[in-house]
């Protein structure tokens, strides 16, 4: 290896480790806040590829089917709530209007946008409005009711969700994978080395994301609150944080990140229904170098993920992923004599 | 089970059969690790991988006889597990999960790229099975071996349960502190849940390899371990027959699914899973029991049979003579940080006395307890019990010296009778490990075990109740269920965290009473405690603390006379 193949290869792990670090940090964030091990976080990055694809080709993407089906889902549940609590009709007809009108809203403008061939850029910000009501919906249907439950019980069931993303993933956008053109063609050349507009586009939104999301926890209400629930839930619920709204706001975050993370990975990679899990989980191999609960040490380590898995798969291309997920045992050693003491549950 | 292939049931359901011990084998491992002991993995398939490809391997490569094999592939397993294990259990207990699904990724990736192991292929032309010269092929002459190792692995951890290990195990899941307290490695019990439950595995894909006579890497995915987990919930992840429930009806749910699910979208693929996945959210939501318990309430309850009556008595230690300094503390410090919580406090108990520690809120009382019994490391000063230093000894070293403690919010495991919860406190003082308990070794043991708590719960006056459950205890009760536990360790020194408060009136005095008993019976006692009317009625002498220092020391009428104390509680007058 010389110097000009390390320079890519640096360039395409720091590149792909940036968006590693917009996952580990969705997976902070969620973890955080509700306790959730978040595994189908990559799950919205595979839903942000694929809808954008799928729109970039002139048709409706499943997505859209997909969130309505979610939405009339979340609907069901609150009506038969409702309805044994015996709510008031108004008040049962305003939530369901409530649920409904952001995912009927933006399928509506799909439908109308997907035959007409946008510009890009309209077809990403469509794209993301379409998998972010994921995040809240996915929340309300699986894990709002079991709040309390234990962490163990909420890993199990993240689980049981992301078995039923992948599956409804592969029925609204089928086996068929894609590669998402970029959003920036221009190269350019330092020396030897080659940096693709892309790739720009990869550090610039990340690191954007990380000012906003900084910029969220230390200067809004909003990101105090959640910041406040992270730290103590009943604290803050005392004082008035609903946990319940800070962890459909906490999923929201993690769902817009998702798919703003399948829009910078689509096009260096082709992304089928499944390929979320993988590369959600390593940002979870970030997440846990980071203790679920850093944020600067989820970003060095999705960056050293990254870099591990372009060198890699440069010396051992068929082990890529071996190496990547094998290095979870060093981390967690490092993590068990830095942090010896389990909590009590 | 094992008589199936003599009736004449067709070969489909034999093969159904077959499928459903060798899942069962594993989601008896995952109700050990995850309803039992309270962790949870979900890289099992990649241990049933292990135990199949070792088989596969060996078999073809070298032609050794699988009876050979099956140690070697469990081995593997134990050694894996055990590193795994000690990687992660001594971190918070989602973390194993974490490593189980990278391990669990890494290996399937492992195999499907090595040359030697066959790639995505994998391993074909694996022979059957041979016992004693006759050929058990793959149906209806393997069903019997396939039904006698899980029902084997069944009763073994029905066994297990029901002895002093399984208790142990239990006694992890809800934290640390009480097993610790009571003398429990909780690491060395929850790496004994997770090596066993992955030896379950590797038995389990042993009998894979042969049964299905070729493996490749796809049956061994974290798909298919999510799915062990899967089943060991929809059984019922807290019940041994569970397993065997919900891995019967996956199987049979996911072939029927398999063929209609296609079908009715129109195109192929595994959409099973989305039933799964939903299934899996609906029961953890609304059936966190699983399905086992359905079937729980229509057979009838097994009690325990009183047979300990004649046991012999558990070895005793001996006890101080009266008068004999017990606990001495000596300039005790504790820092967090900046916050000085315990300020060089120095008080002893003698054999004999009941000490009371009193103080307003955030005087340090809790702090000081838990400096005396290892939950907290000191910062700087010394603790003494029956004249050898014990700071910075483990909670687990300190009990195992005769100091015993109950427990502020009581702790127990409220699933269990309060004989057993009692029976936790004799760990200690017996010896019984896994084999032992797997084997049924034990029994001699455990009567004598049985019999102590009986004594102890008799000197409570609780012998009445000892095969209630638990959990269904009013919370007086739970008190005094937690000092027998403690008097079960044989100790020296008792300490009570709090022990009257939420109790009434008349529980007051009963406790009370208990208490002056177990005094005139030679035992000391050192109690935190904020009823100033049953500390004053009970104590020989009592320490006050106020923001982290000794106030002062005295009998109860010198503090009840003391302005300082007065002013401490109510404030001064200006």
């Amino acid at each position: 290896m010389d110097a000009s193949i390390a320079g890519i290869l640096a360039l395409d792990g720091l590149g792909n480790g940036a968006v590693y670090a917009l996952l580990a940090l969705a997976t902070v964030l969620v973890f955080a806040v509700t306790r959730v091990i978040f595994i189908p976080q990559g799950e919205f990055v595979a839903f942000g590829a694929l809808t954008l694809a799928l729109l970039q080709s002139g048709k409706v993407p499943g997505t859209v089917w997909f969130l309505l089906a979610l939405a009339a889902a979340v609907v069901v549940q609150d009506l038969a709530a409702g309805l044994r609590q015996r709510r008031p009709a108004a008040r049962l007809a305003s939530q369901a209007l409530r649920t409904l009108a952001w995912p009927v809203g933006v399928s509506l403008l799909a439908l109308w946008a997907a035959p007409r061939g946008l510009p890009l850029l309209a077809q990403a910000a469509l794209t993301v409005a379409l998998v972010t009501p994921f995040g809240p919906l996915l929340y309300r249907l699986a894990y709002e009711s079991l709040a309390d439950a234990s962490v163990l019980v909420l890993l199990i069931v993240s689980v049981g969700v992301h078995f039923a993303l992948v599956g409804l993933g592969l029925y609204f956008f089928g086996a068929e994978g894609f590669r998402n053109p970029s959003f920036w063609d221009q190269r350019f050349q330092f020396g030897g080395l080659t940096l693709a507009g892309q790739t720009v586009i990869i550090f610039a939104a990340s690191i954007g994301l990380i000012v906003g999301l900084w910029l969220f926890f230390e200067r809004s209400l909003a990101g105090k609150a959640l910041r406040a629930t992270a730290v103590n839930r009943l604290g803050a619920r005392l004082m008035g944080i609903s946990s319940a709204a800070a962890g459909r706001l906490s999923f929201t975050m993690a769902a817009f990140i998702g798919a703003l993370s399948g829009l910078l990975i689509g096009p260096t990679t082709t992304v089928f229904y499944d390929s979320g899990f993988l590369i959600g989980l390593k940002g979870f191999v970030a997440a846990v170098f980071a203790g679920l609960s850093s944020y600067p040490l989820a970003l060095v380590g999705a960056l050293g993920v990254g870099l591990l898995e372009s060198f890699g798969s440069f010396w051992a291309s068929a082990f890529k992923e071996v190496i990547v997920f094998s290095t979870i045992l060093p981390v967690l050693l490092w993590r068990s004599l830095r942090d010896p003491h389990g909590e009590e549950h | 089970m094992l008589a199936l292939p003599l009736l004449p049931v067709p070969d489909f359901w034999i093969t159904q059969s077959i499928y459903i011990g060798l899942y069962a084998l594993v989601a008896l491992g995952l109700v050990l690790l995850t309803g039992i002991a309270g962790l949870t993995s979900f890289g099992q398939a990649a241990f049933v991988g292990l135990g199949a490809y070792t088989a596969a391997y060996l078999a073809t490569q070298t032609g050794l006889s699988p009876w050979l094999t099956l140690p070697l592939g469990v081995a593997l397993s134990v050694v894996t597990a055990l590193v795994l294990g000690s990687l992660t259990l001594r971190m918070s207990g989602h973390y194993l999960p974490l490593a189980t699904i990278a391990w669990g990724l890494a290996l399937n990736y492992t195999m499907a790229n090595m040359d030697w192991l066959g790639k995505y292929d994998g391993i074909l032309g694996i022979p059957t099975i041979k016992l004693f010269g006759a050929d058990l092929g793959t149906g209806r002459a393997l069903h019997p071996l396939v039904w006698a190792l899980a029902l084997l692995a069944a009763v073994g951890c029905t066994h297990l349960l029901d002895s002093r290990p399984g208790r142990a195990i239990r006694a992890v899941k809800d934290g640390a502190t009480m097993a610790e307290a009571m003398g429990m490695s909780t690491f060395r019990y929850k790496l004994t849940a997770f090596v066993l439950a992955a030896a379950l595995a590797a038995v389990s894909g042993w009998l894979f390899a042969h049964f299905q006579r070729s493996v490749s890497p796809s049956p061994f995915g974290i798909n298919k371990g999510i799915e062990y987990l899967f089943m060991a919930v929809l059984g019922g992840v807290g019940h041994v027959w569970g397993a065997f429930l919900g891995s019967a009806v996956v199987r049979l749910v996911e072939d029927e699914l398999q063929v209609l699910l296609p079908k009715l979208i129109g195109t192929s693929g595994n959409f099973e899973i989305i039933v799964f996945g939903l299934v899996l959210v609906a029961v953890l939501k609304y059936a966190p029991d699983g399905l086992w318990t359905f079937a729980q309430r229509r057979l009838p309850a097994r009690r325990r049979v009183r047979d300990w009556a004649d046991a012999a008595a558990l070895p005793a230690r001996d006890k101080p003579a009266r008068g004999e300094p017990m606990l001495e503390v000596v300039a005790a410090r504790k820092a967090f940080g900046g916050l000085v919580a315990v300020n060089d406090v120095s008080f002893e108990v003698r054999s004999g006395d009941i000490v009371g520690l009193i103080g307003p809120n955030g005087a340090g009382k809790s702090t000081t307890f838990n400096l005396v019994t290892g939950v907290l490391p000191l910062t700087a000063g010394q603790v003494r019990f029956r004249g050898q230093p014990v700071g910075g000894l483990s909670s687990r070293e300190i009990a195992r010296r005769g100091m015993s403690r109950t427990f502020q919010h009581v702790k127990m495991i409220p699933e269990m009778t309060v004989l057993e919860n009692v029976a936790l406190g004799t760990y200690l003082r017996s010896r019984s490990g896994v084999v032992r308990a797997l084997l049924r070794l034990d029994r001699a043991e455990e009567r004598q075990l049985f019999a102590e708590a009986e004594r102890q719960l008799a000197r409570v006056g609780m012998a009445d109740r000892m095969f209630e459950t638990a959990g269904n205890l009013a919370l007086g009760t739970q008190r005094l269920m937690e000092i027998a536990r403690a008097l079960a360790t044989d100790p020296a020194l008792l300490l009570l965290d709090e022990p009257a408060a939420g109790l009434r009136h008349k529980e007051k005095q009963a406790l009370a009473e208990v208490l002056r008993q177990l005094r005139a019976e030679g035992l000391s006692i050192l109690l935190v405690e904020h009823d100033m009317e049953f500390v004053m009625g009970l104590t020989d002498r009592i320490v006050v603390m106020e923001f982290g220092t000794k106030l002062m020391e005295g009998t109860p009428l010198e503090v009840q006379a003391s302005p300082a104390v007065r002013a401490a509680y109510l404030g001064t007058e200006h």
